[in-house]
């Protein structure tokens, strides 16, 4: 990274971290809402981005972060029962998914995806030890260091850390050789395969890597709701981070952020005026698919001649 | 001395179609072989039976003396095998270096590492630069290799091949389409290559077939029909008659 980039990367953080001094309740929820969904939308990215996997079923690892960590921080409010063991959980979930579903590609591996997503919708839908439709309510929130995210400007500090972390791992993740390679298989595949790369294997590795982040993402979301219902699985969520990824950019991570922000700003805004939010969703997303299909960043680079 | 690559007996059939059917032949090393034959004579069937992108019906590939049976095209590039392709296959959107160096870094080493840098694994970026130089795109390292001519992308299409380090190198009309300065400029290229890269080359242009192979294998409907070198196969009346007089070169 250079001086300059780390330098404004540092300043960004800094100014999310201190938002909560200049500003009320409301807009402060907001903005944890699109720190939490901006990861798990990055995790997508990577994905779909670099992988060159477009998955429809992103959801169900952010559901089983989500739940998993609802569950153990009932038992113990530690690091471990709400970060450690919902990333764990997530990143086993997405080996034995990934194992499956990377064997196809295209429209299967969008269905193949989606489909496991919604077996675990219905599992839990059924599933009265988990809530059944109602899910987990009164999620507690993890203690980190001795300090209570429970109390809002901890927690505050606490997503603006995780987000930052996992951002700045994704950012040099696709700059490593892995992250080469990625691009590579997603340029063209076979080729890779002839020149000796075991393609599966790192499209697997790749799945995981994405799964973990989506994980934590969830687990984030739960302890910021306080709450968590099956709904968490439905295949809107992997929808509306596909959106989310869409619009602000494919293959940027930052893009993904971006995404984020206009989707649940946009959300909260024109809810406000009139229930038709998701008609003015439906047209946003057209009118990018359209006219910008680089996203927000797409669109920025080509303004002011911005740089990745 | 036994030969680098020994093919033996080997039949592919489609449907009731044989594509390949009993081809034995054996490539020693530092061999230059050119395999010809008519459009459907089974080369390209070949070639991909070689590298795992098919399995035979019947018979194997030793290399090196060990068998290639089941191995996955990756396994059998680890082996030491590269080939290029008839239809050129890059990556279209990456530079020509980062082409290359996707390339040379293929034997695994570091490649696995998600945190490191890539500037860092220095082997695999200098024999990028080092193929760039033998195929002619070192002025022309961070093209993207879309944006290049089709003869360059021709070049870099033998570059990547090149660039893992191959002792066996199969090239499949590697001056296809290409015009006839093109096709002079790409002979060079390959008469230049070391000698301890072992060719086995599918070549339509006759000029290029005879200025560069030590031995001719002519393959007729999936069969054999004439081995030797280059004055031998030349005048050999089958040959002849199914292809050399044929004017069939496209």
């Amino acid at each position: 990274m250079t001086p300059l980039r780390l330098l404004g990367f540092v300043l960004v953080v800094a100014a999310v971290a201190a938002f909560p001094a200049a500003a009320g309740v409301y807009p402060v929820k907001l903005l944890q809402e699109i720190l939490i969904w901006g990861v798990f939308a990055m995790s997508l990215d990577f994905l779909m981005g670099y992988g060159g996997m477009v998955s429809f079923g992103h959801s169900a690892f952010f559901g089983i972060g989500a739940y998993v960590a609802a569950l153990a921080l009932q038992a113990s409010p530690g690091v471990l029962a709400g970060l450690a063991a919902p990333a764990l959980a997530a990143a086993a979930a997405a080996l034995v998914i990934g194992f499956f579903s990377i064997r196809v590609s295209g429209v299967y591996f969008i269905m193949l995806t989606l489909a496991f997503s919604q077996m675990f919708y219905a599992y839990t839908f059924q599933a009265a030890w988990l809530g059944a439709e109602d899910g987990i309510v009164g999620v507690r929130r993890v203690v980190v260091l001795g300090l209570d995210t429970a109390r809002p400007p901890v927690f505050h500090l606490y997503v603006v850390a995780l987000v930052a972390l996992a951002a700045l791992a994704l950012w040099r993740t696709v700059r490593s050789p892995f992250g080469h390679v990625l691009v590579g298989i997603h340029e063209n595949e076979a080729r890779m395969e002839a020149v000796g790369y075991p393609v599966s294997r790192y499209k697997l590795l790749a799945f995981v890597i994405a799964g973990t982040v989506a994980g934590v993402a969830g687990a984030l979301y739960t302890q910021f709701i306080g709450s968590i219902s099956p709904d968490a699985f439905f295949w809107t969520t992997s929808g509306e981070a596909l959106l989310m990824v869409i619009i602000g950019g494919t293959g940027t991570l930052g893009g993904a952020l971006l995404g984020s922000a206009a989707f649940i700003l946009l959300q909260s805004l024109v809810s406000s005026y009139t229930e038709r939010w998701m008609l003015i969703l439906g047209v946003t997303f057209i009118l990018f698919v359209l006219f910008a299909p680089g996203g927000l960043v797409g669109a920025l680079r080509g303004r002011v001649g911005l740089r990745a | 001395m036994s030969p680098l690559l020994a093919i033996e007996g080997l039949t592919k059939s489609f449907a009731a179609l044989n594509a390949l059917n009993g081809v034995s032949l054996a490539v020693e090393p530092r061999e230059r072989r050119a395999l010809i034959g008519p459009n459907g004579a089974g080369k390209t069937t070949l070639f991909n039976l070689i590298t795992g992108h098919l399995a035979p019906s019947r018979g194997r590939v030793l290399f090196e003396g060990a068998p290639l049976t089941g191995l996955a095209p990756h396994a059998v590039a680890r082996r030491g095998i590269s080939r290029s392709f008839q239809r050129t296959s890059l990556f279209p959107r990456l530079g020509v270096e980062e082409n290359l160096r996707l390339a040379a870094a293929a034997d695994g080493r570091g490649s696995w590492n998600v945190f490191g840098s890539v500037a860092r694994l220095a082997t695999p970026l200098r024999r990028a630069r080092d193929v760039a130089e033998q195929v002619g795109l070192a002025e022309r390292l961070a093209e993207p290799a879309g944006r290049l001519s089709y003869g360059e992308q021709r070049q870099l299409e033998l570059g990547v091949a090149l660039a893992t380090a191959p002792r066996l190198l199969l090239l499949d009309e590697p001056t296809a389409g290409m015009s006839p300065e093109e096709t002079q400029r790409m002979t060079r290229m390959l008469a230049g290559l070391p000698r301890d890269v072992t060719l086995l080359i599918i070549e339509h242009d006759m000029d290029v077939v005879f200025s560069l192979a030590d031995r001719i294998t002519v393959l007729h409907y999936g069969e054999v029909l004439s081995e030797g070198a280059p004055d031998a196969v030349r005048a050999d009346p089958r040959v002849y008659e199914v292809y050399l007089g044929t004017g069939d070169e496209a």
